[in-house]
């Protein structure tokens, strides 16, 4: 993992604003909360379509914390699980364990 | 330019919100978690620009767009590239945004927004609020997204339901989101008259006629007392 989250989107977003800064963290760390538990529940299941919406959903917050190459895996990854194709879930836990580490800080 | 946002991710809408703000002509009128409370807002208001999401789940950006009778200019914004193709198939599709949205790409989809015309009206009959569009001897019903045709000479009567309408014809009954003044206005005025506040016949499917009510095909309709007189004034006695 050479990549890590960072704010670089968000406060270029922000131009400033302090408010907006503050309440986009809240709904994102929210939103990333529960979409991360909606796959868990689902990929234990294998249904591995609505698991791939759930993937969908987050592949924007990952790339609104700069992930570059994160994006792309989990973009695979998503098309992957359409497929029943699980090879890049450890790549993929990965990336939501770091920037679940990352949302704490905040 | 007035716009909405639809989108399912709280995160998008916000972000969207954000975007708009830093463009003086953009005005964001209302935002919506889904396409179907976006639908009814439509029904209502004028826009003349719409940021949608296709991923949204029961029911997607592009199903939305084909409830549309006249559709205002939309800007797809979206995380999925695999669709690009598709979403210029849609005349009122003005560009593809793909998320996460950086302002200089959101700035030029603006100006694309601005500088394309405003997708024409299709019909000049077509009334996109009524669930109800007409040709010469035709009239269209919009039931459950399907543009139903109806033989207006067929008609025996209209009867209103609240916020629907009932139209009984010699073949079939169809039930339709609108009012009877709307369907007034779409059928020949020498045919059909409104002989009370609930119901418009066909004259010509007139069987008989007593004191209050006229008999077409098995049904009995109440005329009422201040409709009579113009009932009476069409009718060709002897």
């Amino acid at each position: 993992m050479t990549e890590a989250p960072n704010l670089a989107y968000i406060k270029e977003l922000a131009s400033g604003s302090e408010e907006f800064e503050n309440k986009i963290i809240t709904i994102l760390k929210r939103e990333f909360y529960e979409e991360k538990t909606q796959f868990s529940d689902n990929y234990s299941l294998k249904a591995f379509i609505k698991a791939s919406e759930n993937v969908h959903k987050l592949k924007h917050k990952i790339g609104m914390l700069g992930f570059d190459d994160g994006y792309q895996t989990t973009a695979d990854f998503e098309n992957g699980l359409k497929k029943n194709n699980l090879s890049l879930y450890p790549k993929f836990i990965l990336i939501l364990d770091t920037i679940e580490d990352f949302l704490k800080t905040l | 330019m007035n716009c909405i946002i639809i989108d399912d991710e709280e995160t998008a809408r916000l972000i969207i919100q954000q975007l708009c703000s830093q463009v003086e002509q953009l005005n964001v009128i209302e935002e919506f978690p889904n396409a179907i409370q976006a639908i009814k807002f439509l029904n209502q208001h004028h826009i003349d620009l719409i940021f949608l999401d296709i991923h949204m789940p029961d029911f997607t950006g592009f199903d939305f767009i084909q409830t549309l009778k006249n559709p205002p200019k939309i800007i797809l914004t979206t995380s999925d590239k695999n669709f690009a193709l598709e979403a210029f198939e849609y005349e009122c599709v003005v560009d593809y945004l793909l998320k996460p949205i950086a302002l200089p790409r959101f700035l030029k989809a603006i100006q694309k927004a601005e500088s394309t015309k405003t997708p024409e009206v299709k019909d000049k009959t077509e009334d996109s609020s009524s669930g109800i569009s007409s040709g010469e001897n035709d009239l269209y019903i919009n039931i459950d997204r399907r543009l139903i045709k109806i033989d207006i000479p067929t008609i025996n009567v209209i009867e209103a339901k609240g916020d629907y309408i009932l139209i009984k014809t010699q073949e079939s009954n169809y039930t339709v989101h609108s009012t009877l003044k709307k369907i007034e206005e779409k059928l020949p005025e020498d045919t059909f008259l409104k002989i009370h506040r609930s119901y418009v016949i066909n004259i010509k499917r007139i069987i008989d006629i007593e004191d209050n009510s006229v008999l077409i095909d098995k049904d009995v309709i109440p005329v009422s007392r201040s409709n009579r007189p113009e009932l009476m004034k069409r009718l060709n006695m002897l």
